[in-house]
């Protein structure tokens, strides 16, 4: 196991170089000025070119690449140009609040996602199938943000149940898990678990219908096995490819919703993300979306990691 | 006896404690973060309201607490500016005495060189390159400064420029003992900035909130805050802004979603708006090959548009423009080409011009997707798009992201990125004679040097701008501006669509509030007696 985790280690190193490229390449490639972030619009080209070479976007791409990657590799993710702060730490507060969010969703959704997949898959055909299976579709069909609205209007502005944005009365800074923060974090991560609950939905509700119909399941019946416990043999064996599947939603969550983030202002990295676009703050958008690759890249290999745990077949393949 | 002690007791209680509790207005704001707080705020003309006006003040100020004419230019941290006369680039400056940084310490000349330093000197070690990529624009005709004594400096300009005190508008005062109280780091700056202004900055949450508490030591004392703590709270999303209000988590908010009035209305929401030195417009390319050098065309284009009919698109938040300027602006002027909707007319132009519906002039403008100042871009452009089709005018866009479109508006027109495009759709901020004027119709002030974008030349609009820099008259500079505008008018150079009327969404909680006819506003105008 050691071995094989020092293996994908070592495999991931090119897979984060590659990422480094494509992330500095992409906000590059996009169309717009870098300095759009602090220079207003009729500055003149005079100022512009001032400006461009003050922050080094006058050297080629190649130079510009190498410094970045040099700063990175000693911890430095360089400075938003439109206020100054460290990319690290503007990053670090935004994924400290995604990662709440987040991990709301993932309760809801993969709590939800699971219980609706494995009712349809051992209901199959049923009433209780058609049910489950709706709601599953319904959650990957309707677009996300267009929900969140919704149910700001119904919760918030109509009914005065819940707060409408933000991660709390007093910002993100003072969050903890109580009945009042809570209440914030309801419907962002309401609607951001719907995604998640469907896709898990369908892929467990498949997975067991065609576990249930394995002959290990009929000799584990014949042998007088209680159902609870071929249901758990059904568990252990539909987990690697769920656990798979899963994992890609997690990393999705923790990647954080540009648009539900937007929509309920809630400070994270989709937040941010959606800042940083749209003032083409480069050195915050490059850093953001590195780290955010990243995790992709870590969660993969903790979920192959995970995975061959579960299933050692996996490992010897 | 004992129950009436102790019921006078409790009253006194909920007295004192009523007496002392906090007012505090929770504002949502279109911006998705808290502009800077050092100094000069980012993000634009809407900006200096949150954390400009608010921490700091300029030398010059513009009258933000009066909402039934445009404002003027009035003392600030300057009692009084004038043009030395035997030569007329000199400025002299005279600086109010006996006032204080929020940090202690005194506001004086070396102040004000100081902040000059900061935005203009790079090799002052309080430089700023990004408070200084803010506002050196917006001062483009300081060629040198000097302390003359302790409370007066003098700023010398490039060329004579009457209209140069507008500029100072934008430059704002930063305490320089509290920058080197904090190891001159402007990023501790930001959290603990000290200006001179009626709030000072309590608590700064990057991205989610900014508190401002009042200042009771204000220097303007006919500008003190009426609330104990103004909070500022990032809601970039419209329908999100206006829903937060309905839900009472803010008491106030700018540009709410215009399809929401009603609903705002119904809940008891005011909403409060004013003429704006905003133009939502096209600026058209008068270069050889554009069909734009045709004032036929000009001004089918310009007639071509229901404006009341895009003002109802807007939901009423909005209001025709017949002009660069509102026409209750001073510089509006007489021009006889009288803007309206008269298709017939516009018709009958585009005809003489050689065009039809049957055999209509093609075109491309590049336009935006959105953003701030573009109201609702894509469902206006497309409306006008419609129009101009029925008088035989077909129109293509070219849709961009805002940040883009400021690209191709600052390499103007002749430049290879705007081939084939022959309009822009940029929305102007329009607040002075530079802003509104000067910046697109002078011909000097064509790509790289300025905004006149589609190379508009005018011999004679040129030469009355020329006269109106070197007029010190206010009255005299208002009548230039309007004899300017009128022949611009004429010309028809753009195609003026509406002006913005900068609506706020006041809870019932607001009792007071002046919208000045200006991107800056007085928050401490924001009352809740």
């Amino acid at each position: 196991m050691l071995t094989y985790i020092v293996k994908r280690l070592v495999y991931a190193t090119p897979v984060a170089i590659g990422v480094s490229v494509v992330c500095f390449l992409l906000v590059h490639i996009a169309p717009g000025d870098p300095l759009t972030a602090i220079l207003p619009a009729d500055a003149t080209r005079e100022l512009a070119d001032q400006m461009r070479a003050a922050y080094g976007f006058d050297q080629p791409l190649v130079v510009q690449y190498g410094l970045w990657l040099w700063k990175i590799l000693h911890g430095d993710l360089g400075h938003s140009i439109a206020t100054g702060r460290p990319v690290i730490s503007e990053v670090g507060r935004a994924v400290g609040n995604t990662l709440i969010l987040a991990t709301a969703a993932t309760l809801i959704g993969f709590t939800l996602g699971t219980l609706f997949g494995f009712v349809a898959g051992y209901a199959h055909g049923s009433w209780l199938d058609k049910l489950a299976s709706t709601l599953a579709v319904v959650g990957v069909s309707v677009p996300h943000y267009w929900l969140g609205m919704v149910m700001v209007i119904v919760f918030s502005a109509q009914l005065g149940w819940l707060p409408p944005t933000g991660a709390g009365p007093q910002g993100s800074e003072a969050w903890r898990p109580d009945p009042e923060h809570l209440r914030y974090i309801i419907l962002p991560a309401l609607t951001l678990s719907v995604i998640p609950m469907g896709v898990i939905s369908r892929t467990v509700r498949a997975l067991v219908a065609e576990m249930l119909t394995q002959e290990f399941v009929q000799a584990l019946r014949a042998k007088g096995l209680s159902e609870i416990a071929v249901f758990r043999h059904v568990v252990v064996n539909s987990a690697p490819t769920a656990l798979s599947v899963m994992g890609l939603q997690l990393g999705y969550l923790l990647g954080g919703s540009i648009l539900i983030e937007t929509v309920f202002s809630w400070p994270g990295t989709g937040f941010l993300l959606n800042s940083a676009i749209f003032q083409r703050d480069l050195p915050l958008l490059q850093g953001t979306i590195l780290v955010l690759a990243m995790f992709f890249v870590v969660l993969n290999l903790a979920v192959d990691v995970l995975q061959t745990a579960l299933d050692p077949r996996i490992e010897r393949s | 006896m004992r129950r009436l002690a102790a019921f006078f007791w409790v009253v006194v209680a909920f007295w004192t404690i009523s007496a002392e509790a906090e007012s505090i207005v929770r504002y949502g704001i279109s911006l998705a973060d808290i502009p800077l707080t050092t100094g000069q705020p980012d993000r634009g003309a809407g900006a200096y309201q949150f954390t400009g006006y608010t921490i700091y003040d300029p030398l010059v100020a513009w009258e933000m607490n009066v909402a039934g004419r445009p404002g003027r230019l009035i003392p600030g941290l300057a009692t009084e500016w004038v043009v030395d006369q035997n030569d007329q680039k000199k400025w002299r400056f005279v600086l109010r005495r006996d006032v204080h940084f929020h940090d202690g310490s005194l506001f004086d000349a070396d102040a004000v060189i100081w902040n000059l330093d900061k935005v203009l000197n790079d090799k002052a070690p309080q430089y700023d390159k990004r408070q200084s990529a803010q506002v050196r624009p917006r001062l483009p005709s300081i060629a040198s400064y000097q302390k003359l004594d302790d409370h007066t400096i003098e700023i010398t300009t490039k060329e004579i420029d009457s209209f140069f005190p507008y500029q100072m508008l934008w430059f704002l005062i930063s305490s320089p003992a509290q920058y080197e109280k904090l190891g001159r780091d402007w990023d501790k700056f930001a959290s603990n900035p000290s200006g001179t202004g009626p709030f000072k900055l309590e608590r700064l949450v990057p991205r989610e909130r900014a508190e401002l508490v009042r200042n009771g030591d204000y220097w303007d004392k006919y500008r003190v805050p009426k609330v104990d703590r103004l909070i500022l709270i990032p809601i970039p999303e419209a329908l999100t802004r206006t829903n937060a209000l309905l839900a009472g988590q803010v008491d106030l908010i700018e540009t709410p979603a215009p399809d929401a009035l009603p609903r705002l209305k119904q809940a008891g929401m005011r909403i409060v708006e004013n003429v704006t030195p905003h133009v939502w417009n096209y600026h058209l390319s008068m270069l050889p090959g554009s069909p734009w050098v045709d004032v036929r065309l000009r001004r089918a284009l310009n007639l071509a548009i229901d404006r009341d009919a895009v003002v109802k698109l807007l939901n009423g938040l909005a209001r025709p423009a017949v002009g660069q300027v509102d026409p209750s602006s001073p510089w509006f002027g007489t021009p006889d080409f009288r803007i309206k909707y008269d298709p017939v007319a516009a018709k009958q132009l585009v005809a003489e011009a050689g065009y039809s519906v049957e055999k209509p002039l093609h075109a491309t403008f590049v336009i935006a997707q959105g953003g701030t100042g573009q109201m609702l871009s894509l469902p206006m452009n497309e409306f006008l798009q419609e129009s101009f089709k029925e008088i035989g005018i077909d129109i293509d866009f070219k849709v961009v992201e805002l940040e883009a479109l400021y690209t191709y508006w600052r390499k103007g027109a002749k430049d290879e990125m705007n081939a084939g495009i022959t309009a822009n759709n940029i929305a102007y901020v329009t607040s002075d004679p530079l802003y509104a004027i000067i910046r697109f119709f002078h011909s000097g002030q064509v790509a790289p040097v300025g905004v006149n974008w589609g190379w508009y030349a005018n011999p004679k609009v040129d030469a009355i701008i020329d006269e109106a820099k070197r007029t010190f008259d206010p009255a005299r500079q208002d009548s230039l501006m309007a004899q300017a505008h009128t022949l611009i008018v004429d010309d028809a150079p753009l195609v003026w669509v509406v002006h913005d009327t900068n609506p706020h969404a006041l809870s019932p909680k607001i009792k007071q509030f002046v919208q000045a006819q200006h991107w800056f506003q007085d928050l401490t105008t924001v009352g809740v007696e």
